[in-house]
């Protein structure tokens, strides 16, 4: 009988004490070429702002590699690929980074450019999993197996980062009928 | 295009579902009221979520993983070890994986400005640890016994004594945020969070055992906590022209 894998539990309201990176926003320098900023802004069921939380982010570099030693196509860059940022009094965070390349998907499908995002907060018994895409990146949208899967394109949508001056905006709404799609993975 | 998005053969690993994680709806627990999603979808695992960040020795201080070390005198109460290691379902180790912790003091208050529980600061407490597993995914903190709170959940609501952790693991659908509790606490019957997990065995994962081996003679009581992260199912290919 294999273990039994060790239940999540809340971050809870202090998370901060714990989590806090001052380099935590900052995945590449200001300098990198074609370095953005990636905001979001977190919304709960009762139309308030998620002020006491904390979104990690991962995701490939430009060419679509991950600084990870299980990529099985072997590490070809050191782009740290991770973020995190805890959400302001009004649920806003942001992370400066780069965009993402394609990354392979299932069955030779091209997954197109996504983050991986997690939240994690008070009222949260497990982190919430969902990813952002790039509202202008249509053409790879159209082709990636993730969206594909998912039902109808308001729910594809509710996963776009909008393109705004330095970057992109991402929306994010816990619950209600423009809720975000979160997945189980 | 680059030779990253086709034509390569390669084998990803596909990580178990967990069985015995909390519902993210929890009437008893109100904050979940507006937070928990109505539903989820279902996510593959493909190559973003079976990679994750690798953090090095540069994430650690010396000293990081003694709270008891963080200020000019040593904060008050009982002093102790907390140790344990990080394993995976399949009783593999992981190591060099980064585990933060953080805690209330052994007051039961917490050095946040958020935290209004009258009771007093420790100037001597940060609460917050850190410490990056070794070869055989093994980590050791040195801290003070934290204390339980009231919060406002339902009516004389106290919280178990607890020490929250965030580990890392090697792949991103691993990451893991959970309290290590202490065992006997009489408190446990009526916390919603710590009963949030229904399955009692599940539940027993999260309570630390008492480790008399482990004590520090004349100076600290100890306490173990094994972390096992998600294990794999057996590996799948992603091209099947190119079987290994």
């Amino acid at each position: 009988m294999s273990a039994q894998v060790t239940p999540s539990q809340t971050a809870g309201p202090f998370l901060h004490i714990g989590m806090l990176w001052p380099d935590g926003p900052t995945v590449v320098a200001a300098d990198e070429p074609g370095a953005i900023w990636i905001s979001g802004h977190i919304v709960d069921g009762a139309g308030e702002p998620v002020a006491d939380g904390l979104v990690e982010t991962w995701q490939a570099d430009t060419q679509g590699r991950f600084a990870s030693a299980e990529d099985p196509r072997g590490t070809t860059t050191d782009f740290r690929g991770w973020g995190r940022c805890e959400t302001d009094a009004q649920g806003w965070w942001r992370i400066r980074t780069v965009k993402p390349g394609p990354v392979p998907g299932p069955h030779g499908s091209v997954q197109a450019p996504h983050i991986d995002v997690t939240v994690h907060a008070r009222g949260l018994l497990r982190q919430l999993l969902t990813r952002i895409y790039f509202a202008d990146e249509s053409e790879t949208n159209a082709a990636d197996p993730v969206l594909a899967g998912l039902p109808g394109d308001a729910a594809r949508r509710t996963l776009l980062a909008q393109p705004v001056e330095g970057g992109y905006h991402h929306e994010m709404m816990l619950q209600g009928d423009d809720a975000t799609v979160f997945f189980d993975a | 295009m680059t030779d990253t998005t086709t034509g390569e053969g390669f084998a990803l690993p596909s990580y178990v579902r967990k069985v015995g994680d909390p519902a993210l709806a929890t009437p008893g627990y109100g904050s979940t009221t507006y937070r928990a999603p109505n539903r989820l979808e279902i996510l593959p695992h493909t190559l973003t979520e079976v990679t994750g960040p690798a953090f090095g020795e540069d994430r650690v201080k010396a000293g990081d993983a003694d709270l008891t070390r963080q200020s000019t005198d040593e904060p008050l109460g009982e002093r102790i070890i907390v140790h344990g290691r990080v394993i995976d379902g399949d009783g593999r180790p992981v190591p060099n994986t980064l585990v933060e912790v953080w805690q209330a003091n052994a007051a039961g208050r917490y050095m946040h400005d958020g935290d209004r529980h009258d009771a007093p600061l420790d100037p001597n407490f940060s609460g917050a640890g850190r410490a990056l597993t070794d070869a055989a995914g093994s980590y050791r903190f040195t801290t003070i016994k934290p204390g339980a709170y009231p919060w406002r959940n339902h009516p004389n609501a106290w919280r178990p004594a607890h020490i929250h952790f965030s580990v890392f693991g090697r792949a991103f659908v691993q990451r893991l945020i959970t309290q290590m509790y202490f065992p006997g606490d009489p408190l446990f019957g009526q916390d919603p969070i710590f009963n949030s997990v229904r399955d009692e065995r599940a539940r027993q994962a999260m309570v630390s055992a008492f480790d008399l081996d482990e004590t520090v003679a004349e100076w600290a009581l100890a306490y173990r906590f094994d972390i096992v992260l998600r294990g794999r199912d057996a590996v799948v290919f992603e091209d099947d022209e190119e079987e290994q």
